[in-house]
């Protein structure tokens, strides 16, 4: 069963790593909203996986009855999508704010910080 | 989207989602469920309320701004833990109490204020996010 | 903690009040802030018998028990006569400096930097333990470099500052291994266990390296060839820091290293020839360069770096009798290079000019000045009857001898000494005798401030002399002890012994006498042989600062180009690569899976899964690729319920939804260029660079679950979830109660991003600071 989840987060790292690569924010956004899925479905096949079963212990039990899933990487998970959600909202707004001063999504074009120009530092003292 | 129908039915089913978002929070140490599942839900529904009759109704109708909701969450959250101070036991140990109202019998504890707070974080930061958002649709 | 090592701190609490001090008094505090060194000096001299009946005297506290480091002092011969050097020539160089810089609005922090270094340099000499030593050294050169960029407007003075802390911070950091070295071979921290001690470092294999180490360290800071040309431009820091830092005390630094190591890594055939040979080579070289000097502190600078090649040379020379010779040398040194330097100082001062063409006949205008000037300079020509000349009868007595080797070196001495006896004679002479020369400034006797310490220093000089039997058995006897390891009884006096060192000093003499006479002559021919050369460490230093700027700008303008998607490219390739070799080079490759065995519905949703991602691929326009986005998230949503994680599912679920209607809000509101995809090379490349680093996770992962897992963790939330924290439900219970600080720090983060965008959003819109052509409006 993990097999196949394996390569499924494969397939999920490569293309939000193709997508990350892209020069336009936009598709990198997209690649970031990705990522964060294959991280958790990466979490979640390490920590191996049980069909159906979830890790809730019955009323009347002390402990669960059966082989339950793992809870752990779940509850690792839980956090991490909430967390990487209000990431990419931060990050969309940000690409928004961006967009709005410098009217383009083309990271070839953003170089305030690092223009291409950038004048050579003094030789002497 | 803006259609009649949606803009007639969105205020009742923002009260319906609320009401589930709390039935989810509170029965979410027992069952599937829990502050950051039941935040969600709720955050969506002030979403969709703000979607279909404007965010300012939403403002009004929440009366606090959706981020002083989120602190209040993480300071309740935060002081749930500090209790323990009390009992000489390390920051954010669980206590528990029963507290008997009438025939029934209610389990109080500090992680259910912390889920209380975690649920109060997520309800006013994504509703935050989600109402400047679609404020700017506006203008 | 014993009296010796609050005195020893003393000075770094003088440096603090300085700036105060200075500043409700003006420069007459310096009177008062004198007594702080000169207290040191009175203290230190209660040592004085001790130590000349033979005894070392150590104490301290622990610094950094952990790594053995202490705050300790040592006081032995070689120690005591530097401290006392230092806090003596101190006293006079702090009022000296508030003669000199008295109306300089600065004086106070410049006092302050002076203690910050007397403080330092006490340390350097005193200090027992190692770790100690190399600290204090370096406070030497930091303080060195804020004294000579003192005047920090100037660009010479800001490159000869960087030049000074460059050069003999690098000697630092080599000190620093020659000390983790020494410490590695012997197993000790303090000097006064590894002088004792110095057979293990000298049969060690590491001999050569402790040794190259240390001289590296010791070449640096005294100046030594090649390494000698920051000090001449450290000239350009005020002259009491030139009389005090870069004459009587710093540059001896090096000196007293390697006299302190003699004991530990001297005696070896090595050690007798790299010294001699350095330390001939920068005496020869640096009294040559001073010939061409008409610069009155140039001059005195480079016979200085001479001075300290003859110290290097007889220190490595392998003698008893050179040892007692170069510490003859070291204190009369230090007592007339100091107040030639004052004296030079003075002149400049009170007439204008330092150029020794443009001096004359100050004589009658500043008489102590010139009293001081002749006293000094006679003593550094070597004659009688001052310390000067006991010092070279010595050590013309210790090099003296049939061998070629010595030969050589003595000559090569004769020589060197006779171009300082030129420059000597020059410097007490030509400014004072002679017809009066007409001066920018009209020339008078400074105040008492200024003379007091030339005058002083250049008494000793003779009093030194005169009462040879005090300074012999107080001073000369114990420290060449101390550096030679082995009891020395030194018996210089003034008189003199017919015999070959009165040969050789009078060719000295005679040489001088016949170069003084054609100086200018040999000042022309110096220049016309530099100017063929035409490079020298000097320039050399500029060109390996120019290169480093360069070499970074290069590195910068590759590691760092601005674009992107190349520092993208790279994080991710370096990462696909180095998982997937280290995986191969260590075996651990995962066995080629078995075709897993599941339901259709599971295959159904990966399948679904599988199409969004190539949905989001392959949308041309951008709703398409946010739609697509949402139905690789839903499939992750049923598959996390599909394997028993209802709550991931729930929350993906929403969590999705609202991506989905969150992008949308914002793209629709965006304008952008209909094309953003990319050239095919491009596409094929990326794509590979992606499917190596995918791949890469998959190969983790597979390796991963190929080994038995370790459910001890799980299982102790699953048994104790009820037990301890009364809830059902796991995830949830380790959510808000085992792990509930860790839920506390990721609330906290999303409240924070949310703060965040609602800044972000109301921030007001500036103009757009760039306009772009579009190639048209999207969809």
């Amino acid at each position: 069963m993990e097999i196949a989840l394996t390569l499924l987060v494969g397939c999920f790292f490569t293309v939000s790593i193709y997508l990350l690569l892209s020069k336009y924010i936009i598709r990198v956004l997209l690649g970031v909203g990705i990522l964060g899925n294959a991280v958790n479905l990466l979490i979640f096949t390490a920590g191996r996986l049980e069909r159906e079963v979830p890790p809730i212990i019955p009323d009347g039990n002390m402990v669960p009855e059966t082989v339950t899933a793992n809870p752990l990487p779940q509850a690792l998970i839980l956090t991490a999508i909430v967390i990487s959600f209000s990431f990419f909202a931060f990050l969309l707004v940000l690409a928004f704010r961006s967009y709005q001063d410098l009217k383009t999504d083309d990271t070839e074009n953003m170089r305030f910080a690092e223009p291409a120009d950038e004048p050579h530092p003094p030789l002497g003292y | 989207m803006n259609t009649v129908i949606f803009r007639a039915v969105a205020p009742y089913l923002t009260a319906l989602m609320v009401v589930f978002s709390v039935f989810i929070l509170l029965r979410g140490h027992n069952e599937p469920g829990g502050g950051f599942i039941g935040g969600l839900i709720a955050a969506s529904a002030f979403a969709m309320y703000g979607i279909s009759n404007g965010v300012a109704a939403v403002r009004r109708s929440l009366y606090f701004h959706p981020i002083s909701i989120a602190g209040f969450g993480l300071l309740l959250a935060g002081l749930s833990g500090a209790l323990s101070v009390f009992f000489h036991v390390p920051y954010l140990t669980g206590l528990w109490t029963k507290v008997a109202i009438g025939s029934v019998e209610l389990d109080l504890s500090t992680p259910l204020f912390f889920d209380i707070g975690v649920y109060c974080v997520v309800v006013g930061a994504i509703s935050a996010i989600a109402l400047a958002l679609e404020e700017r649709q506006a203008d | 903690m014993s009296v010796t090592l609050y005195i020893l701190m003393a000075p770094f609490l003088a440096a603090l009040l300085s700036p105060v001090l200075i500043r409700f008094l003006g420069h007459r505090a310096v009177w008062l802030l004198a007594l702080v060194p000169a207290f040191v000096f009175i203290h230190l001299s209660g040592y004085l018998p001790t130590v000349a009946a033979g005894e070392a005297v150590t104490g301290g506290i622990q610094w950094v028990p952990s790594l053995g480091a202490n705050l300790s002092y040592l006081i032995d011969g070689l120690s005591l006569t530097f401290a006392l050097l230092i806090s003596g020539i101190g006293t006079l160089i702090i009022l000296y400096a508030g003669g000199y810089l008295s109306s300089h609005p600065q004086l106070g922090r410049f006092v302050g930097f002076l203690f910050l270094f007397m403080g330092s340099m006490l340390w350097v000499v005193m200090a027992d333990g190692l770790i100690a030593l190399f600290v204090a050294w370096e406070l030497t050169s930091i303080t060195s470099f804020l004294l000579i960029g003192f005047d920090h407007n100037r660009a010479a003075s800001r490159r000869a500052a960087i030049q000074a802390l460059l050069v003999t911070g690098a000697g630092g950091l080599s000190l620093l291994a020659g000390v983790v070295v020494l410490n590695r071979i012997s197993g000790m921290t303090e000097l006064s266990l590894l002088i004792n001690g110095g057979d293990v470092v000298r049969d060690s294999p590491y001999y050569l390296l402790a040794l190259i180490l240390v001289l590296g360290a010791a070449f640096t800071k005294s100046a030594q060839f090649p390494f000698h040309f920051w000090l001449p431009n450290a000239m350009e820091a005020p002259t009491p820091v030139s009389a005090f830092l870069h004459s009587a005390t710093m540059v001896k630094a090096g000196v007293y290293m390697l006299m302190r190591l003699n004991p530990v890594l001297g005696d070896t055939a090595v050690w007798e020839t790299v010294l001699p040979l350095f330390g001939i080579v920068t005496l020869v070289t640096a009294t040559l360069l001073a010939v061409r000097q008409t610069d009155l502190k140039l001059m005195l600078a480079y016979t200085t770096v001479g001075s300290l090649g003859l110290l290097v040379m007889l220190t490595g020379f392998g003698s008893e009798r050179a040892i007692e010779g170069a510490v003859y040398y070291l204190v009369a040194h230090a007592l007339f290079k100091g107040g030639l330097f004052m004296v030079a100082g003075i002149v400049d001062h009170e007439s204008g000019t330092r150029d020794i063409r443009k001096l004359g006949g100050l004589r009658k205008a500043m008489p102590i000045t010139f009293a001081a000037a002749a006293l000094a300079g006679l003593s550094m020509a070597g004659l009688p009857p001052f310390i000067g000349f006991i010092a070279k009868e010595e050590i013309y007595a210790a090099i003296g001898k049939g061998d070629l080797w010595s030969i050589s070196l003595t000559v090569l001495a004769i020589f060197g000494n006779a171009l300082m006896l030129v420059i000597g004679a020059a410097l007490a002479i030509k400014p004072f005798l002679g017809a009066k020369v007409e001066t920018p400034k009209h020339a008078h006797e400074g105040p008492v401030l200024l003379w007091l310490g030339p005058l002083t220093l250049s008494v000793m000089g003779l009093l030194s002399a005169l009462f040879a039997s005090y300074s012999n058995h107080f001073i000369i006897s114990p420290m060449s002890t101390a550096v030679a390891g082995t009891g020395i009884e030194a018996h210089g006096v003034v008189a003199f012994h017919i015999g070959l060192p009165l040969l050789l000093s009078l060719v000295t003499i005679g040489l001088g006498i016949a170069i003084f006479w054609k100086l200018d002559t040999a000042r022309l021919i110096m220049a016309r042989v530099l100017h063929i050369i035409g490079w020298g460490p000097d320039r050399g230093f500029d060109q390996v600062v120019a290169g480093i700027v360069r070499l970074s700008v290069a590195i910068t303008r590759v590691l760092q180009n601005g674009r992107m998607e190349a520092y993208m490219t790279s994080v991710f390739l370096v990462f696909g690569i180095s998982v997937w070799l280290s995986l191969i080079h260590f075996g651990e490759l995962p066995a080629w899976p078995s075709f897993p065995s599941m339901t259709f519905y599971e295959w159904g949703m990966m399948l679904l899964a599988l199409l969004g991602l190539i949905a989001v691929l392959t949308a041309y326009n951008r709703l398409t690729a946010i739609v697509s986005l949402g139905i690789q998230g839903f499939a992750v949503a049923v598959i996390f319920m599909l394997f028993g994680a209802p709550d991931l599912s729930f929350t993906q679920f929403m969590v999705e939804t609202l991506s989905v209607v969150i992008l949308a809000l914002v793209m629709t509101r965006l304008t952008l260029n209909k094309t953003d995809r990319r050239p095919m090379r491009e596409t094929v490349f990326d794509f590979a660079a992606a499917l190596v680093a995918g791949s890469a996770f998959t190969a983790l992962l597979l390796a991963v679950v190929g080994v038995p897992f370790d459910p001890a963790l799980s299982e102790f939330f699953s048994a104790n979830s009820r037990v301890i924290a009364h809830g059902r439900n796991i995830v949830n219970v380790i959510i808000v109660d085992f792990r509930g600080f860790d839920t506390l720090g990721e609330i906290a983060v999303v409240m924070i991003t949310g703060l965040a965008i609602i800044a972000l959003i109301r921030v007001k819109q500036r103009k757009p600071r760039f306009e772009y052509e579009l190639e048209g409006p999207d969809e």
